[in-house]
């Protein structure tokens, strides 16, 4: 439970990090929260040669509406996300996926940047993204640029950031009227990873035809999954509960979990049929009132 | 009701007085064996295997000896020179310290390295190269006596398969004949899986031999110190290290729970590296280590239980499986192989019961941790327990008047149990009666019937056990031979403040606080006035340590005794000091008195400064006094637990509504204390039942070695626990007291369990093992709806 030999670097600016790692190449490993990469590091199943410490760079931490976005900095603590009236009266499916991560002093620590950038299908917010159609704006060597979520996430850890790239921020659009998303997983103990998580986000219009509508899948595929073909079934239809039946089906039928410790894979399946109707219900529900 | 005859200042029995340890824990300052530094302090690491069974080719050293700081490789033919590269178990077998040519479970130590500090020697471990030649290993126990199994004990003179030893106890045909004989039988194979303990401080040591006084100093994180010199003395007394030479302290303790019973080999290696490099070698678990070493229960059970129609049961069979792993390595100081197995017949009055057992290795690491039971006790509850409630469900009885009508009756007391322990004392009725009452369980039956109709799953689990602690008796137990009394040892100071020493050792109990407190109602001492000392082996009287709740039955009563012979001597002094004679002084708490003239009197204070001032002339100065106590017989606490559960159809989940808990543990020292210990007992009692077990893959590879995925439960998972009492005092024992600490333990896993069952009984499912995991009854289920 010792970590190979490594070299710490401290970053005090996205640009000097962004520099540093430039200068010590592809050893070199971000760290802000530290709370997915320190035990990697501990088991030794992760030795990078260099770890460039972004979590004292100013500036990337703060929730903000502005024009038809809502921004979040990347160095947001989870705890943050937690408390933040905005997020509590608005988003009420971050309140429902931060407590069920990990635990409050994990969450003190732990970034949405760094949930997002470890490219983790078992991690909690690739799937509320997912389901919010994010957008991950990442600066890098060459400039800013701007990846929508879908073409995000590329592999098992890897996605589209680039050796050297740092998330700053996740564009999400602004909750619009008769909106509502909702989150849940079902995990063994406090503190687990997802046995399997589903996020909800549906928009209706006045006569509560489902005008859009997003759904993401937790540590129930190799990648974090969407769900296009259920949110297909949805999208302009009034929802019933046929349909919301016939996605929970959808659900079950297409993510790809494996069995392990978590349960079967038959378990698994039934469980994002239920958790996937439950949700949509609960994200309904929200929409509504 | 218990009262107490004490005032709070005073803090004798039956007060709720803050634990006197804990500023220091709550402060940070607590001093665990990692804490201990020592100049010139070595730091030593182990390199473990990746497999469970396999011969070890070859061992390279060189790369690891490169690195600047590593000093030493230590492997099994090192210590083979000095014959330590294997040492005994308590059961007569033999564990390897370190393998010569074979690895017999996954994680087994392969090699140690020393370095300077702890950071070299995790990169010294990294280095080492061994090269093995993986086998196949014995994972099912049930395969292990296979014809064809391989002998995985060839080093044992005489072994001719993988069976260890064959146990039983009662009469096997009379029981036999009762079965054949009776209206109803239930049947069920019920497996205690492998848990750990998990304590919050891990298992290490601290070795500092010097050279010029030949003293071997040992911090120890042992519950266990005096008998842990006297072994360590047997086993490496060749070598020079006699027991007077020997000092082992145990520091404070981070949790025990019987995981710090046992010699682990690292203890012996850092103790050899020190003798043999002189200087200090500390070697302390990481947490993967601790969690793949030490593993308590392990036991297949085929258990019968023979009724009448209407539910008086007659007899009860069981014959058990035990995997043991390489060796027998139980930390089970009785006479008998199974430890208190024989307390399966539980708290009910019948005739014929039989228990059988055969042991058995495989390649898994050593098991025998009496993880927070009295060896084997919680295996005995869950089998008789589980089979009570499935009695109940077979013949449509509620299992609660089917236990009221089969309890032992309070006048039975004491009560000669078929399989042959004398039970003290009980009141099993009111302690059941206690629970329903608290739960309202006749509105909670209706409410379950309401939901049911409903077809919603909810259960409604019981458990009414009998414990039996303090370990004991010496026609019953020993240690090599060594008999399982223990020890106090008190001396008052001329101002009347006192110091007292134990046998025993805390390792979260609250002996600071307890034992302070049985002195001051035994001589009316102030408790803050009461220093207590244990743990180290050079100042301590002689003692067994702190295991199977045996501290109050035994070092308590220890200590009681002891009191009241200085309080013998104190009526000698007080006579003289106010000029009566010795017939006509009498006592009440903390104070001598002229028989009929109270206002004469002198206070334990007074008589004490007299013992050293002005103590009757021909009298042995000084006030202090020493018992060892062999108890005469065990002590049974027993309780009532009832569960609450419902269950989500669609998902598994589990959702514990209410847990009421009613105990008897006779008289209570500290309330307060007690209440913790239930409460963090009930917690570890939950672990087993839903959520904690040691999970093999078929090539004996532990598949939950972290915390991620060992899944010891938090406050989260702990439902609202709802505690209570009933008082029996234990008629042998001075205080009248039990022992509880091991009781939650004991008793929550079958009433969680037989809950779970109760409310998947609609649906067809007759038994599920624990742990009793939302995944495994979303398969029992659809196992029950495709059958239906």
């Amino acid at each position: 439970m010792i970590p190979a030999k490594f070299d710490y670097h401290k970053a005090t600016s996205v640009k000097e990090a962004i520099a540093l790692s430039q200068e010590l190449g592809e050893e070199a490993k971000y760290m802000s929260g530290g709370h997915s990469l320190l035990p990697m590091m501990k088991l030794r199943f992760a030795t990078p040669e260099h770890i460039i410490d972004i979590s004292k760079i100013g500036g990337l931490s703060y929730i903000k509406e502005e024009g038809n976005l809502l921004k979040i900095g990347a160095m947001t603590t989870q705890t943050d996300l937690e408390h933040s009236d905005l997020l509590i009266s608005s988003y009420p499916i971050f309140g429902d996926a931060v407590w069920l991560t990990a635990d409050p002093s994990v969450r003190n620590f732990g970034t949405i940047g760094g949930n997002i950038a470890h490219g983790d299908a078992a991690n909690d917010q690739p799937a509320v993204m997912l389901a919010l159609r994010a957008t991950i704006v990442a600066e890098g060597a060459d400039g800013e640029k701007s990846i929508p979520i879908d073409e995000f996430f590329h592999g098992f850890y890897m996605t589209a950031l680039e050796p050297g790239d740092i998330l700053t921020e996740i564009q999400i659009p602004k909750a619009k009227k008769n909106s509502g998303g909702a989150y849940y997983k079902m995990e063994r103990k406090v503190g687990d990873y997802a046995t399997a998580g589903v996020a909800v986000h549906i928009e209706l219009d006045d006569a509560g035809v489902c005008q859009e509508i997003g759904i993401g899948l937790t540590n129930v595929s190799a990648v974090p999954m969407r769900l296009d073909r259920g949110e297909e079934v949805l999208r302009g239809q009034k929802v019933t509960d046929e349909l919301i039946e016939q996605v929970g089906q959808i659900a079950s039928e297409d993510c790809e979990p494996e069995s392990d410790l978590r349960g079967s894979e038959a378990y698994k399946r039934s469980i994002v049929n239920t958790i996937t109707k439950r949700m949509i219900n609960k994200a309904l529900e929200r929409a509504r009132n | 009701m218990f009262s107490c005859k004490t005032s709070p200042e005073v803090g004798g029995m039956g007060h709720s007085v803050k634990r006197k340890e804990d500023a220091r824990f709550l402060h940070g300052k607590g001093n665990y064996t990692d804490d201990v530094k020592l100049p010139g302090m070595l730091s030593m690491v182990m390199v473990r295997s990746p497999y469970a069974y396999a011969k070890i080719k070859s061992i390279n050293k060189e790369k690891a000896l490169a690195i600047d700081g590593v000093l030493a490789v230590i492997t099994g033919e090192d210590l083979a020179q000095y014959n330590l590269h294997w040492m005994p178990t308590l059961l007569s077998d033999s564990q390897m310290v370190l393998p010569t040519d074979t690895i017999m479970h996954q994680s087994q130590e392969v090699c140690a390295v020393v370095a300077t500090d702890r950071y070299i020697a995790v990169d010294g471990a990294e280095a080492v190269e061994v090269e093995y030649e993986p086998m196949q290993a014995i994972v099912d126990p049930f395969k292990s006596l296979d014809e064809d199994a391989p002998l995985l004990r060839p080093d044992k003179e005489g072994q001719k398969d993988n069976h260890i030893y064959h146990w039983e106890r009662g009469d096997r045909e009379k029981t036999d004949a009762a079965i054949a004989n009776a209206d109803v039988v239930v049947k069920e194979r019920i497996h205690l899986p492998r848990i750990h303990v998990a304590s919050i401080e891990t298992c290490g040591v601290v070795a500092s031999y010097d050279k010029d006084t030949q003293k071997m100093l040992i911090y120890l994180t042992s519950q266990a110190p005096h008998a842990i010199r006297t072994i360590l003395a047997l086993v490496a007394g060749h070598v020079g290290l006699s027991e007077e030479k020997i000092r082992i302290i145990a520091p404070d303790i981070g949790g025990g729970f019987g995981g710090k019973v046992p010699v682990y080999p690292g203890y012996v290696i850092a103790i050899a590296a020190s003798f043999l490099i002189g200087k200090p070698v500390k070697w302390i678990e990481d947490r993967s280590e601790n969690l793949v070493n030490g593993f308590a229960r392990d036991y297949h059970m085929d258990c019968e239980l023979a009724a009448t129609k209407d539910g008086k049961i007659q007899a009860f069979k069981v014959s058990t499986l035990a995997d043991h792993g390489y060796t027998d390595s139980s930390a089970n100081p009785s006479k008998y192989p199974t430890g208190m197995f024989s307390i399966c017949t539980g708290s009910y009055d019948y005739d014929n019961a039989f228990a059988e057992l055969d042991a058995v290795y495989t390649n898994k690491a050593p098991g025998g941790v009496a993880y927070r039971c009295s060896f084997r006790v919680t295996e005995a509850v869950h089998a008789i327990e589980r089979m009570v409630d499935k009695l109940a469900a077979e013949i449509g009885k509620d299992p609660a008047l089917l236990r009221l009508e089969n309890f032992i009756k309070k006048d039975q007391f004491p009560y000669a149990s078929p399989l042959g322990w004398s039970y003290d004392s009980g009141d099993y009725e009111a302690t059941l009666r206690k629970a329903m009452d608290m739960l309202g369980y006749d509105d909670y039956k209706k409410e379950q019937a309401k939901k049911r109709a409903e077809g919603k799953l909810m259960g409604i689990g019981l458990c009414t056990f009998t414990e039996v602690v303090g370990a004991g008796p010496s026609k019953d137990f020993d240690i090599l031979g060594i008999a399982m009394f223990d020890s106090a040892e008190i001396r008052v100071h001329p101002t009347g403040k006192a110091l007292a020493r134990f046998g025993t050792k805390s390792q979260g109990q609250g002996h600071e606080t307890t034992y302070a407190q049985i002195l001051a109602e035994e001589l009316g001492i102030p408790y803050t006035d009461i220093e207590i000392d244990e743990g180290d082996t050079d100042t301590a009287p002689y003692g067994l340590g702190t295991y199977a709740s045996r501290s109050t039955p035994t070092a308590g009563a220890a200590a009681a005794i002891a009191a009241r012979k200085l309080r013998d001597k104190g009526k000698k002094i007080a006579a003289h000091l106010l000029e009566v004679s010795e017939e006509d002084i009498e006592w009440e708490v903390g104070k001598y008195f002229v028989k009929g003239a109270p206002e004469k009197s002198k206070t334990i204070q007074d008589v004490a400064f007299a013992a050293y001032t002005n103590f009757p002339p021909g009298m042995e100065p000084g006030f202090e006094a020493t018992h060892y106590y062999d108890p005469p017989n065990l002590t049974f606490p027993n309780g009532a637990y009832i569960c609450v559960v419902e269950v989500d159809e669609e998902t598994g989940a589990i959702d514990v509504k209410r847990f009421v808990a009613i105990d008897d543990c006779g008289n209570i020292i500290n309330p307060m204390i007690v209440e913790g210990q239930v409460h963090g007992g009930l917690t570890q009692g939950i672990a087993p039942a839903m959520y904690e077990g040691i999970e093999y893959d078929d090539e004996g590879n532990v598949l939950n070695g972290t915390l991620m995925d060992y899944l010891v439960p938090t406050a989260v998972e702990s439902p609202h626990w709802e505690t209570g009492h009933t008082i029996t005092p234990s008629p042998h024992h001075p205080l009248g007291a039990k022992g509880v600490a091991e009781s939650p333990t004991v008793g929550a896993p079958p009433a969680i369990a037989n809950a779970i069952i109760d409310a998947l009984y609609p649906l067809g499912i007759k038994h599920l093992d624990i742990p009793i995991t939302p995944a495994k009854v979303w398969e029992a289920i659809q196992e029950a709806k495709a059958k239906a």
